[in-house]
């Protein structure tokens, strides 16, 4: 019994150990260059958890997050390593800002300004999946590819189309219409978020109540076994990039009609930057569930709102959230971490009994 | 006349551009060979183009830089190396993370060393020097990199070593049963990969460009691994690969410098070009390319 129990939270253990070493490492390498680690990590979670302000606007930051994690989690369940999320995101933003040329009413302005960011997700995934059906093409390849090209599009796109005829520096804002309300005053926080959660456990149902999710899922684990059960690998290629695409373009419409003040693009694309790559990390912490991504997502979110404050309080550059990030996907890498630390701990104790010892 | 100048111009910076790309090819293909992909060429390029323009400047010399940027890649293919090999890790999630960890490292470093977010200048005592044509300088590094093409093409197809590496990517079983340590092979060919690269990314802050950005590598690593779809893991296909894309890459360092193409073709849709010829390039070549077929796998011993 308590090693079915242990079988089963090892997977949080081990996200949790991650954390601790990525934590671990930032805290060395601060040292390195003398910051003082423990301050910042104090200024770092005050931040996050210290006010309700902080929370909100964690849990504001996580909104995009939860869907990126969701397009590389889809991703790996259905056998892809899909990195393309980035410009997946910057493709459904465009599409947001788009419509809300339209005049439309309130409730609809909105639905249509989100469907059309999934879709313009979903057809920016559409070139990776074609090109490893049809000629073999690795996603990771093909995806980072398509990103860069989608940032230079954007970059055009927002300047020369969707300029704001007033501040050249930024694109139209989202027509009133389009927007939705915001959940606490004075944060970036938006019913955006239910938007989010609602995709997740969508998500969830289809991959695991759904004929399409489950053979989905035994591509993903084992295409010969999918093959000689009758399942088409090449649609559920398809299926996996699509949906990873409609999770990604939700993320950019939602980066557009749910994020104020401004509820726009500015011409370096800076507010849909690195929520693609994000997404990946946060997709590894959440073991690639719908659920775990929620949680997973809102760690990431913290450590991001937190690294402002960390940086203005114990002068920390913000970056540095960025290696700590970086350490825990490092980490998580190697699958037996706890197994590892199992193993090494009784080690590391006979050696502290020995060294006594002698 | 004067297209024929611009030409050579373009052609010059196309032999720096080709430097990076095709450095960190050839080394992954020696680490593909043995079995290990390595997706993390980013962010080794990143960080030993950090240290090493650390380093030189700490130093006063280009060449403990170059050295340093060596190290550098010998680190983290060390530390990729052991996750991949030794804990039969997932090499593609620990590629990811050296890519996110040297993306936050360059950004910090630069603060951290220089007081800036954006943009450092290598003083010129730091950086290597140029043999100078009329159209440009070409870089010692440039000649070297021919060399170590040669030198890997030799090592793969004509050594004994070159054997053992490709064996252990192919049929890991069989060179274990042969008597080969595949676990050594494996992490030998995954470092000295790492260490090209590095090379590559010291070159870039060092030699090419002379100064430091948080995105300085801009998606070169993966170009390189496109490389390597390119070259069918045949380095001197590689090389051919590197300069086609260093000659796209370059063609828009030089555009951006000339202000008659400018107002036909948006700066853009110039920036674009290096990633659709890449994305074009490797749909258009795969069909006939064979990977080692334990590749990715960590060798389980029975």
């Amino acid at each position: 019994m308590l090693t079915r129990i242990y079988e089963q939270v090892k997977p949080i253990l081990n996200s949790f150990l991650a954390g601790l070493i990525g934590l671990a490492v930032g805290a060395i390498i601060m040292a390195i260059w003398g910051y003082a680690p423990f301050g910042a990590y104090d200024a770092l979670f005050t931040a996050i958890f210290g006010s309700f302000y902080g929370f909100s606007s964690t849990l504001a930051r996580a909104t995009p997050l939860i869907l990126t994690g969701l397009t590389f989690a889809i991703g790996v369940r259905g056998g892809i390593f899909n990195i393309g999320a980035e410009g997946q995101v910057f493709m459904g933003a465009l599409a947001a800002i788009s419509v809300s040329l339209l005049s439309l009413p309130s409730g609809i302005h909105v639905l249509v300004a989100i469907i059309a960011g999934a879709m313009a997700g979903a057809i920016w995934s559409l070139p990776p999946s074609f090109l490893k059906i049809t000629r073999g093409v690795h996603e990771v390849i093909s995806t980072i590819m398509l990103n860069w090209v989608a940032l230079y599009f954007g970059m055009y796109a927002v300047v020369e189309w969707l300029g704001d005829p007033q501040r050249a520096e930024k694109s139209i804002s989202a027509a009133t219409t389009s927007r939705l309300p915001i959940m606490v005053s004075g944060t970036s926080l938006t019913y955006a978020l239910f938007v989010s959660l609602a995709f997740s456990l969508l998500i969830f149902f289809l991959l695991w109540r759904t004929t399409l999710g489950f053979e989905l899922r035994v591509v993903g684990q084992n295409p010969a076994a999918a093959n000689y059960a009758g399942i088409k690998e090449n649609y559920s290629i398809n299926s996996t990039f699509i949906l990873g695409g409609l999770a990604a373009g939700v993320a950019g419409a939602l980066q557009i009609i749910g994020h104020p003040p401004t509820y726009a693009l500015y011409s370096d694309l800076s507010t849909v930057r690195n929520l693609g790559f994000d997404g990946i990390g946060v997709a590894l912490i959440g073991r690639n569930h719908p659920i775990g991504v929620i949680f997973a997502a809102v760690f990431f979110a913290g450590l991001n709102v937190g690294a402002r404050t960390m940086q203005i309080t114990a002068g920390v550059p913000l970056e540095m959230v960025r290696i700590i990030q970086g350490v825990i996907i490092i980490a998580l890498a190697a699958p037996e971490l706890i197994e590892l630390s199992n193993q090494l701990l009784p080690a590391v104790r006979n050696w502290i009994n020995e060294v006594k010892a002698s | 006349m004067e297209f024929f100048t611009s030409f050579l111009r373009i052609l010059v910076i196309s032999l720096n551009a080709m430097v990076p790309i095709t450095l960190a090819a050839v080394g992954e293909i020696i680490g593909e060979r043995s079995g290990v992909i390595d997706i993390g060429l980013e962010g080794i390029l990143l960080i030993s183009a950090f240290t090493g323009a650390v380093s030189a400047q700490a130093t006063g010399s280009p060449y403990v830089g170059l050295l340093a940027g060596i190290v550098t890649g010998f680190a983290i293919g060390a530390l990729h190396g052991f996750i991949s090999v030794y804990l039969k890790g997932d090499q593609v999630i620990s590629g990811v993370g050296i890519n996110l960890f040297g993306g936050g490292l360059i950004a910090f470093g630069l603060i951290a060393v220089w007081q800036t977010p954006g943009h450092h200048i290598v003083p010129a005592s730091a950086r290597m020097p140029k043999i100078d044509t009329p159209f440009g300088g070409i870089s010692y590094i440039t000649i070297l990199t021919l060399v170590i093409v040669f030198l890997v093409y030799y090592l793969v197809s004509n050594t004994k070593l070159g054997l053992k590496i490709n064996i252990c990517g192919e049929h890991p079983r069989a060179a274990d049963v042969a008597g080969i340590n595949v676990e050594r092979i494996r992490f030998f060919a995954t470092v000295s990969g790492a260490m090209l690269a590095g090379l590559g990314g010291a070159f870039m802050s060092l030699d090419w460009f002379g100064v430091l950005t948080k995105e300085l590598a801009a998606g070169r690593g993966f170009i390189a691994l496109a490389t390597v779809v390119f070259s069918k893991l045949n380095p001197l296909l590689a090389l051919l690969g590197g300069f086609i894309f260093g000659f796209f890459d370059s063609l828009g360092v030089w555009v951006s410098s000339a202000a008659g193409v400018k107002k036909y073709i948006p700066w853009q849709f110039i920036l674009m070009t290096p990633y659709i010829v890449t994305l074009l390039a490797v749909a258009g070549a795969i069909g006939r390319a064979r990977f080692p077929d334990k590749l990715g796998e960590p060798y389980q011993r029975e």
